[in-house]
């Protein structure tokens, strides 16, 4: 126990402190902000940002970067209601198969980035973002700059029924985490990404194929992404071009805030849980303390290079690119 | 006017230089030689100023310097040119030459490209090299590109007020007959201008340039020879010189292989560049030993064995079925496992824990539709840890915080418990103690005894005389000379060295 005060846990611990702090911050500057209803508020606007973040957290153990996010809801979103509503427009009926449909149109969207990645060997950070203009110009053309409105109330039941305090899409995206963290901590795929972004040549020289488990990491990025998709067009009833707006700062901030390392190997979705938490605690907490919101891109900017800041070695970096 | 006073260099575990004497005359030409790992380079980058010397003193025309990074040592006109071609391949010849020294050429923040090659085209008279300076430097030869790099070194002339040293690592690796003649009648003409060092492994090269030849030997200088005087067999000795424990290497264990069991044939493989016309066979139970100098093709070799590089001419037969497909995954299959120099980089993922990294290359036999059993990965790792006694206070901690020894001891379970029965060791002993040296040995023992084949590439040479069955000397990519080592009959160090050289 007299190694508690390490380097290494208190970069792991780091990010929950910081939350907690923030937490406590917020309560003794406005006691408004320690109630169940605000409560309620963070968790509805986190849950997409933290399907997202999820997604996203994968393709960052690995060591890549994925920046095709808001094009990937945008599709995922606009395709999901344009099904939805072809189906009948609702749950109760054949509806279902629309979320089903959606997830694969996810999983597609990754599919193919991972494939424009890997197979022509373009960084994946450029892939991804003009993967990323490519899904917002085809949202584009399906809705043709239209709003698809969904307004079954099975669906909006996500947003409308509550348990506990808690509206359903909480649970959904509580379920979806534990669906993440199992396949981080107990699947080959998930032992994988943190081989390949431990060490690539290492994961190479073991056999492991190293271009497979890219692109499947982007498949199942893009199912996250579906899903958060689908919980963000039942926060607003609304599926449009611009329904992934703002999504890939968040989200990435997220990750990086919840203490993931930029280069791979080390962190996790659990580890994103947490950042999604602050990214939401602060702008939420700014809000009810009456700041103008556009404070908080600055704010949450500053957090990003504090978190790299914090979480980087720099003594095994010679050079940074 | 360049002199070194009882230098010492310490690092972790390694005494890499003990009290080196060094003297260097205005206009000399001074050999270095010595084995792999004898201390060449640690000196080499002391002088440079890339290493400070942590005792004795460095001495510019009599006074004491310390150089903190190569910079200041160029400021006292120490120069080094750099075996691996250190010009920036996407610049021009020009820009190469001055970089780091732009300043000269700046007027208001402009650079005044025509001055820049006005001078370049100065610095590159005198290694008489007719090139355009605004040329890019990938289109040159690698002997106009070491020539550009001699120039480049040269400009130390007009800035710094005394002597010049100049530092030629391994300058004639890459070029042909007739460019190393060029380059050594260049050198002749400019020891007006600068004392040079002149560090290589082939000797003849060394006693026909140098007017005096240093021989490393452990950190040490064990002789200085007049250039005159000196002969490749005597300077070879001196290199040598030493006895081996046969206990150490535990040769009291070496078993003869089963020679009727061939694991690996390797049929004349090529490849352009790195190894030409490679045959060998290994046996379940034999050490096969590939020895030869830096870059002689050895690691090339292994890399092809395992599937990481296709050769150009000649097929690979793993345990009786000609290899179609060259890739890692394939080679894991066929069950060779590679252990290579770097652990850090491509041996161990650190941030993994010892069941993780164990378990790396065989997934597939530790997960059910994908998803993993870790119970069972955690009890082949506890298996493992406790048979090869690693020291790690559980299968849950960060290879990462193990030592070298014990992360060696990880790798080595990871391939052994996966099934592997050929394995490729690339300086598995580097950087390890002397305990976890004999634990490695002890390892590769009992390997041969369960009937797995190593072919392995030693850290010195006693290491490979000590363990191995067979030897293939290795020079300039090709195979020199085969040796049998049985246990009583093995060759000596000077014979190897005799064909290495």
């Amino acid at each position: 126990m007299d190694n508690l005060l390490t380097r290494d846990n208190l970069q792991k611990w780091a990010p929950l402190l910081v939350l907690f702090a923030l937490v406590l911050f917020f309560s003794v500057a406005n006691p408004n902000f320690l109630s169940m209803r605000n409560f309620a508020r963070i968790s509805i606007l986190a849950t997409p940002s933290l399907m997202i973040g999820i997604g996203v957290t994968f393709i960052i153990l690995m060591g890549s970067i994925d920046l095709s996010m808001e094009g990937a809801v945008a599709v995922c979103a606009v395709l999901f209601a344009t099904m939805f509503t072809a189906l009948g427009g609702s749950l109760a009926g054949w509806g279902w198969l629309a979320v089903v449909g959606a997830l694969f149109v996810g999983a597609l969207f990754g599919l193919i980035n991972g494939l424009v990645h890997v197979g022509l060997k373009i960084p994946s950070f450029m892939a991804s973002l003009s993967m990323g203009f490519v899904g917002i110009g085809l949202s584009l053309l399906i809705t043709g700059g239209d709003r698809i409105r969904v307004e079954d109330p099975l669906f909006r039941s996500l947003l409308t029924y509550r348990l506990g305090g808690f509206p359903l899409m909480v649970y959904v995206a509580l379920a979806a985490l534990l669906i993440a963290g199992f396949i981080q901590g107990r699947t080959k795929i998930g032992r994988n990404f943190y081989a390949v972004g431990g060490g690539e040549d290492l994961a190479h020289a073991s056999g492991l194929n190293v271009a497979r488990v890219r692109v499947i990491g982007f498949a199942i990025a893009g199912v996250f992404y579906a899903l958060g998709a689908m919980l963000a067009v039942a926060q607003i009833g609304i599926a449009e071009t611009v329904t992934g707006r703002n999504l890939m700062f968040v989200s990435i901030t997220s990750v990086v805030v919840g203490g993931t390392a930029l280069w791979g190997g080390a962190g996790g979705v659990w580890n994103t849980l947490v950042g999604v938490l602050i990214v939401n605690v602060i702008g939420n907490g700014m809000v009810v303390m009456g700041l103008p919101s556009y404070v908080q891109d600055g704010v949450l900017g500053l957090l990003v290079i504090i978190a790299v800041y914090l979480s980087t070695d720099r003594r095994s970096l010679s050079f940074v690119k | 006017m360049f002199e070194l006073q009882k230098v010492e260099k310490k690092f972790p575990g390694v005494h890499a230089l003990k009290g080196i004497d060094f003297t260097i005359k205005r206009g000399e030409i001074v050999g270095l030689v010595g084995e792999n790992g004898a201390g060449k380079s640690t000196l080499m980058k002391v002088i440079y100023g890339a290493y400070q010397h942590d005792g004795g003193q460095v001495l510019v025309d009599g006074r004491a310097v310390r150089f903190h990074n190569p910079r200041q040592a160029m400021d006292m006109g120490v120069g080094m040119v750099f075996q691996e071609q250190s010009l920036i391949p996407n610049l021009t010849v020009m820009e190469n030459i001055f970089l780091g020294f732009e300043q000269q050429f700046v007027r208001l923040g402009v650079v005044n490209w025509r001055k820049m090659a006005t001078a370049a085209r100065q610095q590159l008279d005198k290694v008489k090299l007719s090139i355009d300076p605004a040329m890019v430097t990938s289109k040159l030869s690698f002997a106009q590109r070491q020539l550009v790099e001699l120039a480049k070194v040269l400009t130390l002339e007009e800035r710094v007020q005394g002597d010049l040293v100049i530092l030629l690592d391994e300058p004639t690796s890459v070029l042909a007959k007739e460019e190393i003649e060029l380059l050594f009648s260049l050198v002749r003409d400019l020891r007006n201008r600068a004392s040079f060092i002149f560090v290589s492994h082939r000797l003849d090269e060394v006693i026909e340039l140098s007017d005096r030849i240093y021989v490393m030997k452990d950190g040490s200088v064990v002789d200085v020879v007049d250039g005159k005087d000196a002969d490749v067999a005597s300077i070879q000795h001196k290199m040598v010189g030493r006895n081996i424990s046969k206990e150490y290497y535990r040769e009291e264990k070496q078993k003869p292989f089963d020679a009727a069991k061939p694991l690996l044939e390797v049929h004349g493989i090529s490849l352009a560049g790195r190894y030409k016309d490679i045959s060998l066979k290994l046996h379940a139970g034999e050490v096969l030993c590939l020895v030869g100098v830096e870059g002689s093709g050895r690691e090339a070799i292994l890399r092809t064995i395992f599937g990481l590089q296709k050769p150009h001419l000649g097929h690979v037969t793993l345990k009786g079925r000609r290899v179609e497909t060259f890739s890692a995954a394939h080679g894991v299959e066929c069950g060779v496992g590679y252990v290579p120099r770097e652990r850090k980089v491509e041996g161990m993922v650190g941030g993994m824990t010892v069941y993780e990294n164990m378990t790396l290359s065989q997934m597939r036999n530790y997960s059910n539709a994908g998803v993993l059993e870790i119970g069972r990965e955690k009890e082949l790792a506890r298996d493992w840890i406790k048979r090869l006694s690693i020291k790690a206070s559980s299968e849950n901690v960060d290879c990462a915080n193990l030592s070298g020894g014990n992360q060696q001891k990880v790798v080595l379970a990871k391939w052994r418990s996966g099934g592997s029965d050929i394995i490729l060791l690339d300086h598995p002993t580097r950087g390890l103690d002397i305990g976890a040296k004999e634990d490695v040995y002890d390892m590769v023992r009992d390997m041969c005894g369960a009937g797995v084949g190593i072919i392995l590439v030693a850290d010195t040479l006693e290491e490979a005389i000590g363990l191995s069955h067979t030897i293939a000397v290795i020079r300039d990519g090709e195979i020199r000379k085969w040796y049998d080592c049985p246990p009583g009959g093995k060759p000596s160090l000077y014979d190897l060295i005799h064909y290495m050289t």
